[in-house]
């Protein structure tokens, strides 16, 4: 035993302080029973597609043209839209379009046994064993679900009625992969600030997020409004969090909606690594150098500073204000 | 009066209106467009967009002018085909209308305007089948909100790119699609009687309306802070109306609900279900 924490010692990443045992424990001791060692390099690949509304098979289909894609790119890890496999406007359409995320369904099925030469993050209707369906995303990596996030933020104003088909998730988790500590939000969970703050103390260095965001607010701009939005608050998150954040954002149209792409990466310092094109599918690759957290870090101890008791503490206080 | 700035980024306006109508008319197996042009800008416009989004060969504009129809709009639809290099069909709709109208004497001419935009509208859904093309729709946002139109007549189409365009956005994005001058020029007008222009009819200029509607429906201004802002409380008042007494037009007939699910209400899929 003392060998193994020795091993484990020297594949704990540079980046992460030492001191954290829990850390230490979860991450360290776990890669050295997996026998795999972290890599410094992602190769992100970020799939904009269109989907045909409630069509699982034929969204199916292109799922796993795109990873044939991301493969001949040498993508370690491939990330789709929200609503992936199944078209965002669902209505009535939600309870025939759900799928479980484990290898008896046939369209998890074939995606697990992808995600032995890549990781995946698909997105889909999920239905727990009370028949409650989520608008969800699910990581997928060597064959195996490693996290399912539920949709804690059903937008239901405006143009939206999400709340009026799905339940609300009720749960903000980040999730170790081979890549680090990882977390996902779909849509408009990041629209509030609290669930990436929330992934951020839980760990996660990168962020993925993934949307069906459809465009809004023409003016005299470059951008929609709604594009400028989003692009925004994925910068200030990267930057504030110090963590790499991603956005996949599909295209296409559903009736008179249209869905404008955009796809962004955004580093620990805020910069943008890479923007996808506007309006049309396409993938997206990315190398991010997850040294990055630990030089950025180095410099601005946002993370280190971060007085989680007194939010707590104020939390409570405003709580219990009847 | 309040700095109201409503122009639009014409490339970006181009991109997501051609992108719309190429996906609704391929998504339903079907690669054509059609439309009524009637000389005016608004169809112009929905013509020059089906084009760049289709291609020429692909959209067929008709010409359906009436007896009493002002000899221009012929000339300015005809214009716009020379222009794009579409297919053009003329088929007058007068034999059609005239013994409907004949059979009342006296007709008044709403009356009369209606039967020729809905005997407009037969046509086109006809010979959207001859052709086997979808009837693109030429409704502006002003015109949808105030009511500006003959139900089931130039209000129908299958799609309708230009639907959330007000009138001036509409004439912006036409300068930057080359319409030519005459269209964009000319007086706004449904053409149904002799002198009949819109801000004639309607009270106000499209200028003017289009700034207020722009504050109460985009910006959800309240009628006092549209008054705040500097429009005249009469005005405000009369704009309101007309939007709320013409919902029906923007609606689907309201069908009485007896069973557990029913149309519009509880069976609810999007007209792109399973494309």
């Amino acid at each position: 035993m003392e060998a193994a924490v020795i091993i484990a010692f020297t594949l704990v990443p540079e980046n992460h302080d030492l001191r954290d045992f829990s850390y230490f424990v979860a991450q360290g001791a776990a890669r050295f029973f997996s026998g795999k060692i972290r890599p410094m390099k992602l190769n992100l690949a970020l799939a904009q597609i269109e989907t045909k509304l409630g069509d699982v098979e034929a969204n199916l289909a292109k799922h796993l043209e795109y990873i044939e894609r991301a493969k001949a790119g040498r993508a370690d890890l491939l990330v789709f839209p929200e609503l992936s496999l199944t078209g965002y406007v669902l209505q009535d359409l939600v309870a025939s379009v759900a799928h479980k995320p484990n290898d008896d369904d046939p369209v998890f099925k074939p995606l697990l046994k992808a995600s032995k030469d890549l990781d995946l993050v698909v997105g889909f209707v999920d239905e727990d064993s009370r028949h409650r369906f989520f608008i969800a995303s699910a990581y997928l990596s060597g064959g195996r679900l490693i996290h399912v996030h539920h949709k804690v933020y059903l937008p239901t104003y405006g143009l939206f009625d999400e709340g009026r088909f799905f339940a609300w998730g009720d749960s903000i988790r980040a999730f170790d992969t081979r890549f680090g500590r990882v977390g996902m939000l779909i849509c408009e969970d990041f629209w509030h600030a609290s669930p990436p703050y929330l992934l951020w103390l839980d760990g996660a260095d990168i962020m993925l997020f993934s949307s069906a965001s459809p465009g809004r607010g023409l003016n005299d701009r470059e951008k929609l409004e709604s594009a400028r939005w989003v692009e925004r608050v994925n910068k200030a998150y990267a930057s504030m969090f110090t963590a790499f954040v991603t956005h996949t954002n599909r295209v296409g149209y559903e009736d008179g909606l249209h869905f404008w792409g955009g796809s962004t990466v955004f580093d620990p310092n805020g910069e943008e690594l890479s923007h996808g094109p506007y309006n049309v599918e396409a993938v997206t690759f990315t190398q991010l150098d997850l040294n990055q957290l630990r030089r950025t870090r180095a410099r601005l101890p946002l993370l280190r500073d971060e007085r989680t008791s007194l939010v707590q503490k104020e939390l409570n206080r405003i709580l219990s204000r009847g | 009066m309040v700095d109201l700035n409503l122009s639009i980024n014409t490339d970006l306006a181009r991109e997501i209106l051609t992108g719309f109508i190429r996906s609704e008319i391929t998504r339903v197996g079907m690669s054509r467009a059609i439309l009524n042009l009637s000389g005016g800008l608004d169809s112009a416009l929905s013509c020059a967009l089906a084009v760049e989004a289709l291609g020429a060969e692909n959209v067929v504009a008709l010409r359906l002018p009436y007896r009493a129809s002002s000899p221009d709009s012929l000339a300015h639809a005809q214009l716009l085909i020379d222009q794009l290099g579409i297919e053009g069909k003329t088929i007058d709709i007068t034999p059609m209308v005239d013994p409907l109208i004949e059979l009342e004497p006296g007709m008044s001419n709403v009356r009369r305007g209606n039967i020729m935009a809905r005997a407009r509208m037969i046509v086109l859904y006809d010979q959207s089948e001859v052709f086997k093309a979808l009837p693109v729709g030429t409704s502006n946002k002003t015109e949808i909100l105030l009511g500006y139109s003959t139900i089931f007549g130039d209000s129908a189409s299958a799609i309708n790119p230009i639907g959330d365009l007000y009138k001036t956005q509409v004439r912006q994005l036409s300068r930057s699609m080359d319409i030519p001058a005459p269209i964009i020029d000319k007086p706004p007008s449904a053409d149904l009687w002799e002198d009949q222009t819109d801000e004639k009819e309607l009270g106000f200029t499209y200028d003017e309306v289009d700034k207020l509607l722009y504050l109460l429906v985009d910006q959800r201004y309240s009628p006092r802070e549209a008054v705040e802002a500097g429009f005249e409380a009469k005005f405000v008042n009369t704009v309101i109306t007309r939007v709320r007494r013409s919902q029906f037009k923007r609606m689907q007939p309201p069908i009485a609900k007896v069973s557990n699910r029913t149309v519009g209400y509880d069976f609810l899929y999007l007209r792109d279900w399973g494309t």
